[in-house]
């Protein structure tokens, strides 16, 4: 570790508290139907879309109607997604003449990306063709994010709204979110990638003949509009095999630099956007504290251990201060592969600039818990935030219980409904990621995809499942997940993972928006200040504890026992 | 349910258009106008022909040359479309090693490949020189890996160490600003500008 490598974790913190603040001020205004700086561009088009769809932005909905429409929503985005993936080779922008995926692997993909977690059992470049990866991939890209800050933005509401039977429009709050958020930051941002050297491009593959007379294919995409969203919607799905490991995807520390602020941009701004709705920005100070202080121990541990390095390859004679370096590049080094690395699984984003299966065993538990924790540290853009939201139920629950006191929280009382609703939602993750664990070590077509023997092994499929119960998409990626057992049973999980969760959580919203907003009076437990962040940070590390205690003792924890003593497999 | 057919359908194929196609396509042309070398995969001609991207490293065996690091990429196996071999730099299909901490193969690869090295430089090994990148196509090494490599050059090269160490210098890149990133040198910029050198 090295005094540079934590001001550079320092530096970046400081970039997402400066813009917490600006990101959370302009979706307040737009999702309260006020102008914004953009809207004498984009109005236009807005009411151009309502038109075409036949909605009226002004019709408000209830939670249960909301829900219903999102639901069919993603129906639609899943199936458009899986017929183009099955009509492949029959469709434009195809230089590379690539066919169409498999059945198992058009569904798993079609899921992947409909439900943000954009886990990828496909090679990009080996695969794909560019009008797969354009009119399919980037769009849903878009979709699965704003419906992910949409549904936040309900939630959001059914908090700060007093006795209301409506939670907002579906339609309208997705087509603003896609229009004034998300659609201009990646304008910005797939141009300044493109100066940082990402390509943009619908030529062929380039042959090159290398300077020792071999014959060299470079593989190169319209890589930068995709990368632009990819990071802005936490969505994670790289272009190539490599992700943002591949030089193309992520040429410079700076591109790595702007890539890890626009993973956690919307999820910190919506921290904000929470607490001014709500009427108190400290509020949101409040849960932006917890998401910072749990993402800093992340960061600090995974940097730690990284930079300690591997002492079975020290003692081959390695120098020590190099650390661990397989499956990391150069320009990011040990930092900003570690800072990067708990970036992205933090929020449920899982690009990756390094490739996790080789983490040390103490560095691989990081993004594990970061993800079991539920995606809560910033989380996938809206996920993140309704998913605190419920931990801070529990956590406020838990706190009424010790005083003999119905719960409340920013004026709603919290009674056994919302109580029920999200413990509901918080229990189908251990549900279908423990679940499909267990079943896939026990079963050959489970241990079939692993590609590290011993404890290793297991980690691979624990953090296959965990990654797509959590709509991350990052992997061990040494695990073979393009077969039967792992395309079906990842396409469950991923879709247990994203909406049985949101059910239950529009449930909350529902019934809270329906409630009265009472004052503060000297009994309410405040909910601003440091004692309430350590509540919420001990709820939330006990729930996680001792749900995965075991499994990840498994995996990750006997190996760095094991690494100790120089064991191999 | 029936009532969000219509808009849910409607804006299906109007983010298609805007966001899958519109967008790319718009940034196709602007990044093409603005910024044309790197939107084309910053590509370097020499004497008409492609030598590689500055981006993407490529595999450097002889003695002459500077060498990158370990690459874990592989292509289809040509007697067998269901099986890979190894094909080190293959810029077609990027991905890293995936080897775990306590891989045995992972401790081999790195036993032989240090074993190799040490014979031709004394002293500990920079980590980055038998530790394969995270794309397979990292195209640099440690200013540290580049040092540890003079002498070898040198020699084949009948160069002076001094000389090539101020070739080394000069491609080699700080952090940004001095803060952000880590010191690079670049392989194949490295070794275009060795051929350049010894060409007069």
């Amino acid at each position: 570790m090295t005094l540079d490598g934590w001001f550079q974790i320092a530096l970046f913190s400081a970039i997402v508290v400066l813009l917490t603040r600006p990101v959370g001020g302009f979706m307040t205004r737009l999702f309260s139907g006020e102008r914004t700086f953009l809207s004498p561009v984009l109005r236009p088009l807005e009411i151009g879309f309502y038109r075409l769809a036949g909605v009226d932005e002004k019709t408000e909905q209830h939670w249960l109607t909301y829900t219903v429409a999102m639901l069919v929503f993603n129906l639609a985005c899943f199936a458009s997604l899986y017929a183009l993936l099955r009509l492949q080779g029959l469709l434009p922008f195809n230089p590379q003449g690539m066919t169409a995926l498999t059945p198992d692997l058009a569904l798993n993909t079609a899921i992947s990306f409909t439900t943000n977690t954009n886990w990828q059992n496909y090679g990009g470049e080996s695969t794909l063709s560019y009008f797969t990866q354009m009119a399919g991939l980037t769009v849903h890209n878009f979709a699965s994010a704003a419906t992910g800050i949409a549904l936040a933005v309900a939630l959001v509401r059914g908090f700060a709204r007093r006795s209301s039977k409506t939670v907002g429009n579906f339609w309208v709050d997705l087509v603003r979110c896609t229009l004034y958020v998300l659609l201009p930051v990646s304008i910005l941002g797939a141009l300044f990638f493109v100066w940082q050297g990402v390509p943009q491009t619908l030529g062929t593959y380039t042959e090159a003949y290398t300077l020792e007379g071999a014959k060299h294919v470079i593989a190169q995409w319209p890589v930068a509009s995709q990368l632009a969203i990819k990071m802005l919607g936490t969505n994670g799905g790289g272009f190539f095999n490599a992700n943002s490991a591949h030089p193309f995807e992520n040429p410079t520390a700076l591109s790595n630099l702007v890539q890890m602020v626009l993973i956690f941009l919307l999820g910190a701004g919506l921290t904000n956007f929470f607490g001014r709705m709500v009427g108190d920005e400290r509020q949101g100070w409040a849960i932006f504290t917890t998401m910072g202080l749990l993402f800093l121990a992340g960061a600090a541990v995974l940097y730690w251990a990284e930079a300690a390095g591997n002492p079975t390859l020290t003692a081959l004679g390695l120098d020590p201060a190099g650390g661990n370096m397989e499956g990391k590049e150069v320009r990011f080094g040990i930092v900003n592969s570690a800072l990067f690395a708990t970036v992205t699984t933090d929020a449920s984003c899982g690009a990756v600039n390094t490739m996790h299966d080789s983490l040390t065993p103490l560095g691989g538990l990081v993004p594990m818990v970061n993800m079991l924790l539920g995606e809560i540290i910033f989380g996938g853009v809206g996920a993140g935030l309704y998913g605190m939201l419920l931990f801070v139920i529990v956590a406020m629950f838990v706190a009424g219980l010790m005083v003999g006191r119905t719960p409340e929280y920013v004026g709603k009382k919290l009674e056994a409904k919302e109580v029920k609703m999200t413990m509901l939602a918080l229990l189908c993750l251990p549900l279908v990621n423990l679940g499909f664990t267990a079943i896939a070590a026990a079963i050959p077509a489970g241990v079939a995809g692993v590609a590290n023997a011993g404890p290793h092994g297991f980690s691979e499929i624990f953090y296959a499942y965990t990654s797509m119960s959590a709509n991350n998409g990052s992997a061990f990626a040494g695990l073979s997940g393009n077969t039967l057992w792992y395309n079906l049973t990842g396409a469950v999980t991923m879709f247990i993972g994203r909406f049985a969760m949101i059910v239950p959580m529009m449930a909350v919203a529902g019934s809270l928006a329906a409630k009265k907003r009472l004052p503060p009076s000297l009994g309410t437990f405040p909910t601003t200040g440091p004692l309430f962040v350590a509540l919420l940070i001990g709820t939330i590390l006990i729930v996680g504890g001792l749900t995965y205690f075991p499994a990840l003792s498994v995996g990750p924890v006997v190996e760095h026992l094991l690494m100790q003593t120089g064991a191999l497999y | 349910m029936l009532k969000h057919l219509r808009p849910a359908i409607v804006l299906t194929l109007a983010f298609t258009v805007l966001c899958g196609l519109a967008y790319p396509l718009g940034i196709t042309g602007l990044a093409q106008a603005l910024f044309p070398g790197e939107a084309g995969g910053s590509l370097i001609v020499r004497n008409g022909t492609v030598v590689g991207s500055a981006l993407i490293g490529q595999s450097f065996t002889s003695d002459k040359y500077f060498h990158g690091r370990p690459s874990a990429t592989t292509d289809t196996d040509p007697a067998d479309a269901t099986k890979t071999v190894p094909a080190p730099y293959n810029a077609a299909n990027s991905g890293g090693s995936n080897l775990g901490p306590t891989s045995q193969a992972l401790v081999d690869r790195v036993k032989a490949d240090a074993a190799t090295l040490r014979k031709e430089h004394p002293g500990p090994v920079p980590a980055d020189l038998v530790t394969s990148s995270a794309s397979g196509l990292d195209p640099h090494i440690t200013p540290a890996a580049a040092e540890f490599q003079v002498a070898r050059v040198a020699k084949a090269r009948h160069s002076s160490e001094d000389r090539l160490r101020a070739l080394v210098a000069a491609h080699t890149r700080d952090r940004l600003a001095g803060l952000i990133g880590e010191p690079t040198v670049n392989v194949l910029q490295l070794n275009l500008a060795l051929d350049d050198l010894f060409a007069q």
